[in-house]
């Protein structure tokens, strides 16, 4: 069933997005940012606002989206996240979850509990068959899987061949050396929390087709999105992209042939996956 | 050892301040509670869920009743009445109970009201009965609710008295098999119940039964196998604002191509956010007790109450339960008189009939649940807009299975 | 729990320090008849209040259960409801089935819980920090949709019905006040404070903060690590069964809300706010969340999430070790005030 496959490699895709910011944070600079859904919440209002009320064209929502959270992380992370790197993984989960809080009663005051919901523009709706006939997909999730897989190899690359990637990777392997060495990590670690809360935000205005968009998102998909980072191993791009791609996939091909079991599929193969590899995915040998 | 037990010990005085802070707040918020008093007016408890995943049904279900009394005065049977509006936040029925219990031992309030969802409904209803308090069920939709307590009156409706209409309209127009995909919880497996039994009594087939996990992130996979098992039409029950979602995964799945009918519960087409819902949402055809084109001279005023109150909200179903709620508790005070006890107020509220916003509607005097008209609509686009055009009407549905 | 480690030894100077203090260990200890003294008064002083109060009481219970695991093990999970909830549906089934009697429920509802901790023990000690942690979670999520696809014993969604708890020792009625309700929930809630702080206190609890700050050198020194943490997870099961088979038996109701991820989180965050490892945190976290919440919610139904939001935050920035942390550093701050002026009279 080619197309129950295709289904779950874009909502894999899509769930990469949206995680892979918190991946980096937990990752590459040990924090554990809770609140990351909250980014994601507000590009998704921030698209949703854009078409439906000034009717800004898809592309350019997504742009705004990205852009707008971006900033949001950008301005957070200098106001209140610097406080508490180094800080106690408690401490972090305590202002991160109060973080969270705030944002869905501030999204609620603005625009209600209700669902929200956008239309597509014409060419993304519809649905095309591939291979002659083998399956069908639509062709919003065509292009969620044609996008969001340039994002990851951007981001692959970005990290691999880029001096800010070198940089970056040199600072989370031993901060005071990296520091010594005249590499300004305060400033590498601003740009890389606001890329990740900019992702973020391009996957929740990606998402409100999908996934949907309440005051409740942030807390809704946040198992989710641990999920995707403590399978995939908080060190790489590419162990949570593979996590994702798998729990997009594991998802909906147990919602396809064993629907009686429901949600016990995807928690399954968490903890069995957790067990045979506790470090990720692709963690390096005792990379800990 | 020494050293160990000095440790606990020095954390003790901040106890101690702690619970002195946490003294003075309860104080402060006994007194003002003191302070709103006044004797003379009626409490009314209405505990809706007003953050969390189901805000949206305790916003609409609020909003109608202050509609009401905006609309109809706040004085009933010589009495004033006073809301005190308390959030459970959808998902914690150990919240709603110790609300109903605190409304009920310290805001001596004469009604409880509200409950958007069946746990939480059952989660009161020993207080209710305990307390000999009318307990009017303004939301929740499950059938045995109103059997959990002699004090439980609703005037909301029942899966069962929605379901039944749509099996048997898609039985007479020519649906010979039909699948149906519900959320997997109590009003889920009750619609999911009522219509394959009603459907497969009128000679129907199902040949595909779908349960969705309450809180899921995607219908697409259930739908795929709904296409590929090709029934003539599907039947789906979701919890409203869920709805949305589940239609767009319809349309872009190409069921409607494939020569699928879309038919449902008027919670798939929620009005809320109906018009939101675009393209895919028109000619869906459900059966609900309520739709805010209804055509009459009651639900006219009840929009113009309504957006007094909310301007830039559609009433929905939630709305016009509470709505009615409002006003059989007003009845009940106006026969009863203010200073009935509950005994007395529940005796005046049983067996009313009226003319809702939705139509005629009966609080059966034995059962104490609703009798009402149910409607089987259309969605079409009016003026730029999308509505549920009603053009089926069964007269007085009971709940199936009393 | 590398930051974990970090605070101990950070606290462990100013505890030597102040051994050495007799003046201050009084106050301490006025202190602690002050805040039990404060329950029993809570029940005079609040009597239109007792239900939320005996929500409270058992919410700082599994605080406390937390706090044995966290605080003391250095075990973080995300799902500890898996073990309030067992011990809810425990005690709940068994008055469903006919024995309603709440002492020996809550002895039941332990030993469940307790057996689930061995079970996945194993499981959840195996990997690192966060794979453990997710594994904790994961269990979680799976005993919630166990519960709710097993609506035929459970009760699925809908919660379970007709629980009828007998009165307390055969001479106490759960009354509609909530008077019982609430002397039951305090009277639970103190005797398992005194038998967790007996435990913290031994050998066992020693080896437990040992184990903490530094796992490889208790190793060294002959202590079962492995053991000791599986105990010590198979405690916290234990003491977080009986809270949650007090609340089945003080509402007389169980949802499949027991289970939930967010019980799981809510009870982590009253630990943190209260302050990790010293048993008291858990408590006065939880006081200071319920009272915040029932307060605010109060005023503002729909958006009082903000402000307690607005709170944890600024308390996260703020405080070091929770509200605990902020009242002891004031604490310091008077008494060595009072010391400077008051040497002579000694």
């Amino acid at each position: 069933m080619l197309t129950v496959l295709l289904d779950g490699v874009a909502s894999g895709m899509l769930l990469f997005v949206l995680a892979c910011g918190l991946s980096v944070t937990l990752g590459l600079m040990n924090f554990v940012n809770l609140a990351h859904g909250a980014f994601g919440m507000a590009g998704g209002y921030v698209c949703v606002v854009l078409l439906n009320r000034y009717g800004v064209p898809f592309l350019a929502c997504l742009v705004a989206a990205a852009l707008f959270a971006a900033l949001l992380g950008a301005v957070l992370e200098r106001t209140l996240y610097r406080w508490l790197y180094g800080r106690d993984h408690l401490d972090q989960v305590l202002f991160s979850i109060g973080l969270v809080f705030m944002a869905s009663a501030v999204v609620d005051w603005l625009m209600g509990a209700r669902q929200q919901l956008i239309t597509l523009p014409g060419w993304l709706q519809g649905r095309i068959e591939i291979g002659g006939g083998l399956a069908t997909i639509g062709v919003y999730r065509l292009f969620l899987i044609a996008l969001c897989g340039a994002i990851v190899l951007a981001l692959h690359l970005g990290l691999v061949r880029t001096r800010f990637g070198s940089r970056l990777r040199a600072a989370v392997d031993d901060a005071v050396v990296a520091r010594g060495l005249g590499i300004p990590v305060d400033r590498i670690f601003a740009v890389t929390f606001a890329v990740g809360s900019g992702l973020a935000g391009l996957g929740g205005a990606l998402g409100v087709e999908v996934l949907g968009l309440d005051p409740t998102f942030p807390l809704k998909y946040l198992v989710y999105f641990l999920i995707v980072v403590a399978v995939g191993g908080a060190n790489t791009i590419l162990g949570p992209f593979l996590a994702a791609l798998l729990l997009g996939v594991v998802d909906v091909a147990g919602k396809y042939y064993v629907p009686e079991v429901g949600a016990f599929v995807i928690y399954t193969a968490m903890v069995v996956l957790l067990l045979l590899r506790p470090q990720g995915l692709l963690a390096r040998g005792g990379a800990r | 050892m020494a050293m160990q037990a000095s440790t606990t010990r020095r954390g003790l005085l901040a106890g101690g301040a702690a619970a002195a802070v946490a003294g003075a707040a309860l104080g402060t918020a006994r007194r003002s509670a003191a302070q709103r008093g006044g004797g003379e007016a009626v409490r009314i408890g209405l505990i809706l869920p007003m953050t969390g995943p189901f805000a949206s049904t305790g916003r609409q279900v609020e909003a109608a009743v202050r509609a009401y009394l905006g609309a109809n005065g706040e004085t009933f049977g010589g009495r004033r009445v006073e809301l005190l509006v308390r959030d459970d936040t959808g998902v914690a029925p150990d919240i709603t109970r110790r609300l109903a219990q605190e409304l009920v031992v310290r805001e001596r309030v004469r009604f409880l009201a509200g409950f958007g969802l069946t746990p939480l409904a059952l989660a009161a209803a020993p207080i209710a009965t305990e307390a000999k308090v009318p307990m009017v069920v303004m939301a929740a939709a499950t059938s045995i609710i109103v059997q959990r307590s002699p004090y439980i009156l609703r005037t909301s409706f029942t899966l069962p008295q929605a379901t039944v209409p749509i099996a048997d309209w898609a039985a007479r127009n020519g649906i010979r098999n039909c699948a149906t995909l519900v959320s997997d919880y109590a009003p889920g497996l009750d619609a999911e119940r009522a219509f394959k039994e009603r459907f497969t009594a009128a000679g129907g087939r199902v040949p595909l039964e779908l349960r969705a996990p309450l809180r899921n992130p995607d219908f697409a996979p259930f739908l795929q196998r709904v296409h590929d098992a090709k029934p003539e039409a599907l039947f789906i029950f979701v919890p409203s604002g869920e709805g949305a979602a589940a239609m767009k995964q319809f349309a872009e799945r190409g069921l409607r191509e494939a020569g699928i009918r879309l038919i449902g519960t008027g919670d798939l087409t929620d009005d809320d956010i109906l018009n939101d819902m675009g393209e895919p949402a028109i000619g869906v055809v459900t059966s609900h007790h309520y739709s805010a084109a209804h055509d009459s001279a009651e639900n006219r005023a009840f929009l113009a109450a309504y957006r007094r109150v909310a301007p830039d909200v559609r009433p929905n179903f939630m709305a016009v339960g509470g709505w009615d709620g409002m006003h059989l508790i007003a009845e009940g005070l106006k026969r009863a008189g203010g200073g009935a006890s509950g005994d007395q107020l529940l005796a005046a509220m049983k067996g009313l009939s009226w003319t809702s916003p939705r139509g005629p509607i009966t609080i059966d005097a034995n059962t104490r649940d609703i009798v009402q008209d149910i409607y089987i609509r259309r969605v079409e686009r009016r003026d730029g807009q999308l509505w549920n055009i009603e053009f089926d009407r069964i007269a007085q549905v009971r709940d199936p299975g009393t | 729990m590398s930051g974990g480690g970090t605070t101990l030894a950070a606290a462990v100077p100013a505890r030597t320090g102040q051994a050495a203090q007799p003046g201050r260990r009084w106050g301490l200890f006025a202190a602690e008849g002050l805040f039990w003294a404060a329950w029993p008064a809570a029940y005079f002083a609040f009597p239109d209040y007792l239900p939320l109060l005996s929500q409270v009481a058992i919410a700082a219970l599994f605080a406390l259960s937390l706090d044995l695991l966290v605080g003391y093990a250095g075990v973080v999970t995300l799902g500890h409801a898996a073990f309030f909830g067992l011990g809810a549906y425990t005690a709940g089934l068994l008055a469903v089935h006919g024995w309603g009697e709440p002492l020996s429920g809550l002895a039941a509802a332990a030993a469940a819980a307790a057996l689930l901790g061995l079970v996945t023990a194993p499981l959840v000690l195996r990997g690192g920090e966060l794979a453990g942690l997710m594994v904790t979670l994961g269990l979680g999520l799976m005993l919630y949709e166990a519960a709710n696809k097993a609506a035929a014993v459970t009760g699925g969604a809908d919660g379970l019905q007709g629980v009828e708890i007998w009165p307390v020792l055969g001479l106490w009625r759960f009354d509609l006040f909530g008077r019982t309700a609430y002397l039951y929930s305090l009277a639970v809630l103190f005797l398992m404070f005194l038998l967790a702080r007996l435990i913290v206190s031994s050998p066992f609890g020693l080896a437990l903060r040992g184990i903490r700050a530094n796992a490889w050198r208790m190793h060294a020194i002959g202590t079962p690590v492995r053991a000791r943490l599986v105990a010590a997870y198979v405690l916290a099961g234990a003491f977080a069964g009986v809270a949650g088979a007090l609340l089945a038996q003080t509402t007389q109701f169980v949802s499949l809300e027991v289970l939930a991820f967010q019980r799981s989180a809510e009870g982590l965050l009253m630990l943190v706010l209260g302050g990790l490892g010293r048993l008291y945190g858990g408590l006065i976290g939880a006081v200071a969340f319920m009272v915040a919440h029932h307060v605010l919610s109060g005023v503002t139904p729909q958006f009082w999430q903000f402000w307690i939001g607005a709170a944890l935050v600024v308390l996260a920035i703020a405080g070091r070790g929770g509200l605990l942390g902020l009242l002891k550093a004031v604490w310091a701050r008077l008494l060595s005030r009072r010391r400077g002026g008051g040497s002579t009279a000694q």
